[in-house]
């Protein structure tokens, strides 16, 4: 069971409606996630990559409203050792709180929160948040349920599980308690794991142990993820695959080899040049340099810019073009898409061939 | 303590002295118990810090969370009593004195010359007060400028950060992040510092902001001569901002040396640790980084000896036992380690 499809989602809309207006914070997203593979996707506060994930998983919060497009789950149901079909699962026309969609979320999807404190209930024990997961879903009883919560806590690497499974969140260290989240959105052996800068909050060191246990777990279970971050150094280190969002749309996707070395939309460019660089910083030795900025902010959530989002902030910018039209998705190479007046004229070129 | 001396030694050759000399630098909160608040113990925070930072440079200070970073940022200021230690700081109208020894009127005349900014551009404003009474509060309270001289100094401030004086009268919530670091940043400057501890100024900002904040800072050293002290988690900014970094861990400096020489030759294991893990934009398979196996030091109940034995990959017998000097091996290279001078450890590495 390599690289199938686990889940589809086209034209994502998701929208909030607020008294000052309509904020897009989801606006029209195409992502494909395959079983056992990472895909990445980066950008910058208020993108809208939480409420891509959030909308997956059928939590956006109120009053955000899924408003358009299509989100489809394959599931798989191992009949027989060998036999095994498929379940086509749309999870747009699930009602948040059916049912359904509730045997899927946190059993089949799972998630990862930036906050480890803020994931966990503090007034409860590790194990009893974990083992409510499990015999949620699964029909054991409470003795094998804890079982399964300290198999799953020494599998998240954490010294003494069986002593962990009884302390309370707040007696755990920030890199602990992370991997108690992460033992929890595990425990049910999902198919696909949002993960929600998980590492944002935690040190370097405590970092680089929980990007390795993630990746250590994702073998075993042969699971998806999704990671959403902004660090584009996490993000090249975890992904096969990289998404580039910028104001609630995908600008950039293709894979994490193409997005670090030839980066085509002029966002992801600036994006990369304005993050310094260590091995550019040794090679000046003790030079000092500017970084290359983006000129002027994010514009405010309500606004709608004619053409492409990006054109007030871009340095190639074309009058006329990018302030009107909006850009189509082009694929300049297989697999590389880019959402760019710049490369219009490139695949017409490569179509006449 | 012979460190002491080593730090005055080869880097101070050169005739000036520096700007900031921090000694023995201790910071001890108690814990307490009971009824009574009876002190059952201490958690050194910061317990016995030595580093300079020279005058118009900047000075990294990195380490993990908890390590006592903050505390030695807010000890330098006295903006909390440090337990014991010396803070000798140049001033430029009252000449060298020692910050931690200095009562009310005084700290408030040092406190032009040297200034901090913070990390949360969200807390550190008060939402009641427009920008010209934040900006012109250090005026007002030091009584540098009043009235008409004062708008004008506070307009003056607000361009040089990159803010329209017309925003003078709104408050903070009309801005966003970066707009708001920068408010911090002009109030910091009001009085026209020496020397700037910036804590985690970039820490809470989008990249794209981050580097107009880091240019800003980087322009504004340059036109006011300024020195700063950057604590910070972030490594690659560390980097890209600092001439000299220093290294703490649970509480006491472990390395100090010039960027380019820690990052490429670090001598104490933590920070070959730290290097290891810094995650780089650069998606080609690296070498198996170190991973650090258990979990930082209690600051209220440290190990033996070294503090960084029980997690070091090169311990000795030695190591748990005594503490090692922290001792200047190359000149302006200090390190606290045992096994320094035979160690040959590597620093960031897969260089192109």
């Amino acid at each position: 069971m390599s690289d199938h499809v686990l889940a589809e989602i086209k034209n994502l809309h998701t929208y909030f409606y607020l008294a000052e207006g309509v904020v897009r914070a989801v606006d029209g997203v195409d992502l494909t996630i395959k079983a056992g593979r990472t895909l990445g996707i980066v950008g910058e506060s208020g993108c809208g990559k939480s409420i891509t994930a959030l909308s997956l998983m059928q939590l956006v919060p109120s009053p955000g409203k899924i408003k358009e497009g299509e989100i489809t789950y394959y599931q798989t149901i191992h009949k027989t050792e060998s036999a095994s079909t498929s379940n086509v699962i749309e999870i747009t026309k699930l009602k948040p709180n059916s049912r359904a969609m509730r045997a899927i979320r946190g059993n089949q999807i799972s998630m990862v929160f930036q906050e480890p404190m803020a994931a966990m209930l503090p007034v409860r024990t590790v194990g009893a948040q974990i083992m409510e997961a499990i015999m949620l879903h699964q029909q054991v009883n409470k003795a094998e349920a804890r079982e399964r919560a300290i198999d799953i806590l020494a599998r998240a690497k954490l010294p003494n599980a069986d002593r962990i499974v009884d302390t309370y969140p707040f007696q755990l260290s920030g890199g602990m308690r992370q991997r108690a989240v992460i033992a929890m959105a595990l425990s049910c052996n999902p198919n696909l794991l949002i993960a929600d800068e998980p590492t944002t909050a935690l040190d370097v060191t405590t970092e680089a142990q929980i990007l390795d246990l993630m990746r250590e777990l994702q073998q075993q279970y042969n699971m998806a993820i999704m990671y959403i971050t902004h660090n584009l150094g996490v993000i090249a280190e975890m992904a096969q695959e990289v998404a580039v969002m910028y104001m609630g749309k995908i600008v950039e996707q293709t894979d994490v080899a193409s997005i670090f070395r030839n980066p085509l939309h002029p966002y992801t460019q600036a994006l990369l040049r304005s993050i310094p660089q260590l091995d550019d910083v040794m090679a000046r030795a003790g030079q000092k340099k500017r970084l290359e900025t983006i000129r002027g902010m994010v514009p405010d959530p309500y606004s709608v810019l004619p053409g492409c989002s990006f054109h007030p902030r871009c340095p190639q910018f074309m009058e006329g073009v990018c302030n009107e039209v909006e850009p189509a998705v082009i694929e300049v190479e297989p697999g590389h898409i880019v959402r760019c007046h710049l490369y219009a004229s490139r695949t017409t070129k490569a179509r006449a061939n | 303590m012979t460190e002491q001396t080593n730090i005055h030694s080869a880097s101070q050759m050169q005739a000036q002295p520096p700007l900031l000399e921090v000694k023995a630098l201790k910071k001890y909160f108690p814990i307490q118990r009971g009824f009574f608040k009876r002190v059952v113990g201490h958690v050194k925070a910061v317990d016995g810090v030595d580093f300079y930072v020279n005058e118009g440079e900047t000075l990294g200070l990195v380490g993990e969370s908890g390590c006592g970073k903050t505390t030695t940022g807010r000890c330098i200021l006295k903006a909390i009593a440090p337990s014991s230690g010396e803070v000798w700081f140049q001033d430029p109208q009252i000449g060298r004195i020692n910050v931690a020894e200095l009562e009310h009127e005084q700290l408030i005349q040092v406190r032009r010359n040297m200034r901090m900014i913070f990390q949360d551009p969200y807390a550190s404003l008060n939402p009641r007060m427009t920008l010209l009474e934040i900006v012109g509060a250090p005026l007002r309270a030091m009584n540098i400028a009043q009235g008409k001289e004062l708008e004008d100094r506070v307009a003056e401030m607000l361009r040089r950060v990159g803010l329209r004086p017309e925003y003078m009268r709104r408050y903070p919530h009309a801005f966003s992040g970066g707009q708001r670091q920068r408010i911090g940043l002009a109030r910091a400057l009001a009085p026209n510092p020496k020397f700037l501890v910036c804590d985690e100024p970039v820490s809470a900002l989008d990249v794209s902001v981050q580097a107009q904040i880091l240019n800003l800072l980087q322009e504004l050293q340059e036109e006011m001569g300024l020195t700063y002290l950057f604590v910070a988690h972030d490594l690659s900014v560390v980097a890209h901002i600092s001439e000299r970094v220093a290294v703490m861990y649970v509480g006491k400096m472990v390395e100090m040396a010039t960027t380019h020489e820690l990052f490429m030759a670090p001598k104490h294991p933590y920070t070959e640790a730290l290097m290891s893990a810094i995650p780089r934009p650069d998606p080609t398979p690296r070498e198996k980084r170190i991973l650090l196996t258990g979990e930082v030091a209690n600051p209220a109940n440290p190990p033996s000896g070294c503090y960084f034995h029980p997690r070091c990959r090169y311990v000795k017998d030695i190591c748990k036992t005594e503490e090692p000097a922290f001792e200047e091996i190359s000149p302006g290279h200090f390190v606290k380690c045992h096994r320094a001078a035979e160690l040959n450890l590597s620093g960031v590495r897969n260089l192109a």
